[in-house]
């Protein structure tokens, strides 16, 4: 499993920072194979797809 | 109490002339003990030349990422290893998202596209997303597309877009430190062709671009000289991968100084609190913004990053009884 904001692996550092900010971004890597998702914000929400995993939405 | 304010109380509420630069630059400099008559003041000038209410706005990115110019702040750029990814939004989840914010009481949509300037392919895109929006959506569109030709000022006033984005950014003495693939001069050609053409210009910047407090006030005179219908201040949330990415975030009482000096400067613009404020001034400092000068809002999220749920403003706005803009008087 990876971190979906830096893309590096979630058992391995410290990612208290990243955390922190996802609170107010959206996910960038796929939590599953660390790729770079298409991610689209708008007003009320995001969609994050992985072209492996799938689409995530807020 | 600063003399400066003394002055400014003069000059710019009795009289609604604004500041000059070498003014600005006394503002932003005052003691934090002065802050919250500062506040004070630019509020009251706000509520004198502005008026209560508060224009509400949305935005969207229509195309996202991939851009070819080097704005060191942005994650949307193609130069830097950012991890923001190239998407263009389908035109149903556009009207869609305009449906979401005008359901907040907004009157104002921009769609927003991470581009030099817009091509064909960007221009019938915007063409069918304004037509389709207009035909189903009660709320005043806007743009943001970069550089402008002349034609394509002409073609968006056609589409019905009343408003242009344009953002300086900084100040002109700084610009080339922050953007080096086009010029200031460039950007202000755009604005003064969407002036000429009769749409409302959006102009206004980002803070904590590591500019100078002097470079803040030449910012500030700079856009007063411009006259823009609406300021749009942005402070900078660092984005990973940027040149700016390790740039420490502007504290929260020198952007509210330079929110009032702003306000102090351009007495009857609309100032909009846009991006960054959620991590330069949490929610305290957004209410001490909104009580400070500010008189507009952009509510739900930005473009690649999140805000505040539209409801937590409104809320607020409710608190402080500041009616919301309504469409009518907009039109």
């Amino acid at each position: 499993m990876f971190c979906d904001r830096c893309g590096e692996p979630a058992a391995q550092g410290d990612h208290r920072g990243c955390d922190a900010a996802r609170a107010l971004e959206p996910p960038r890597y796929c939590p599953d194979c660390r790729r770079r998702m298409k991610v689209q914000v708008v007003p009320t929400g995001w969609t994050a797809t992985c072209v492996e995993h799938g689409t995530r939405t807020s | 109490m600063s003399e400066i304010l003394d002055r400014a109380r003069a000059q710019v509420l009795t009289d609604g002339v604004g500041l000059d630069e070498a003014q600005i630059l006394e503002v932003l400099r005052s003691p934090d003990d002065d802050l919250p008559e500062l506040l004070q003041l630019a509020h009251d000038v706000r509520m004198k030349w502005c008026g209560p209410e508060v224009e509400v706005e949305g935005i969207v990115s229509l195309k996202t990422g991939g851009c070819p110019e080097d704005c060191h702040f942005c994650s949307q750029s193609g130069l830097f290893a950012s991890p923001v990814r190239s998407v263009w939004l389908d035109i149903p989840s556009l009207v869609e998202a305009a449906k979401q914010t005008a359901a907040t009481g907004a009157t104002e949509f921009c769609i927003v596209a991470a581009v030099r300037g817009p091509d064909k392919r960007l221009m019938d895109q915007m063409r069918e997303g304004v037509k389709a929006i207009r035909a189903e959506v009660d709320i005043q569109v806007a743009a943001s597309l970069g550089m402008l030709s002349q034609e394509q000022v002409d073609d968006l006033v056609e589409m019905g877009v009343h408003r242009y984005n344009h953002n300086l950014e900084t100040c002109q003495s700084h610009f080339p430190n922050v953007v080096t693939t086009h010029t200031w001069e460039e950007r202000w050609g755009t604005l003064k062709m969407v002036r000429e053409s009769g749409m409302e210009v959006c102009c206004g910047g980002i803070l904590g671009l590591g500019e100078s407090l002097a470079q803040r006030a030449e910012f500030a005179a700079q856009l007063a000289q411009l006259d823009p219908h609406e300021v749009p201040m942005n402070f900078l949330n660092p984005r990973p991968g940027t040149p700016l990415g390790d740039q420490p975030v502007v504290e929260g009482k020198d952007a509210l100084r330079a929110i009032a000096a702003f306000r102090l400067a351009m007495p009857r613009t609309i100032l909009r609190f846009a991006g960054g404020r959620e991590i330069t001034l949490g929610d305290l400092g957004t209410r001490d913004g909104l009580l400070g000068g500010i008189n507009a809002v952009i509510v739900g999220n930005y473009l690649t990053t999140l805000g505040r749920p539209a409801t937590a403003d409104l809320e607020l706005l409710q608190d402080l009884k500041m009616p919301v803009k309504a469409l009518s008087a907009t039109i």
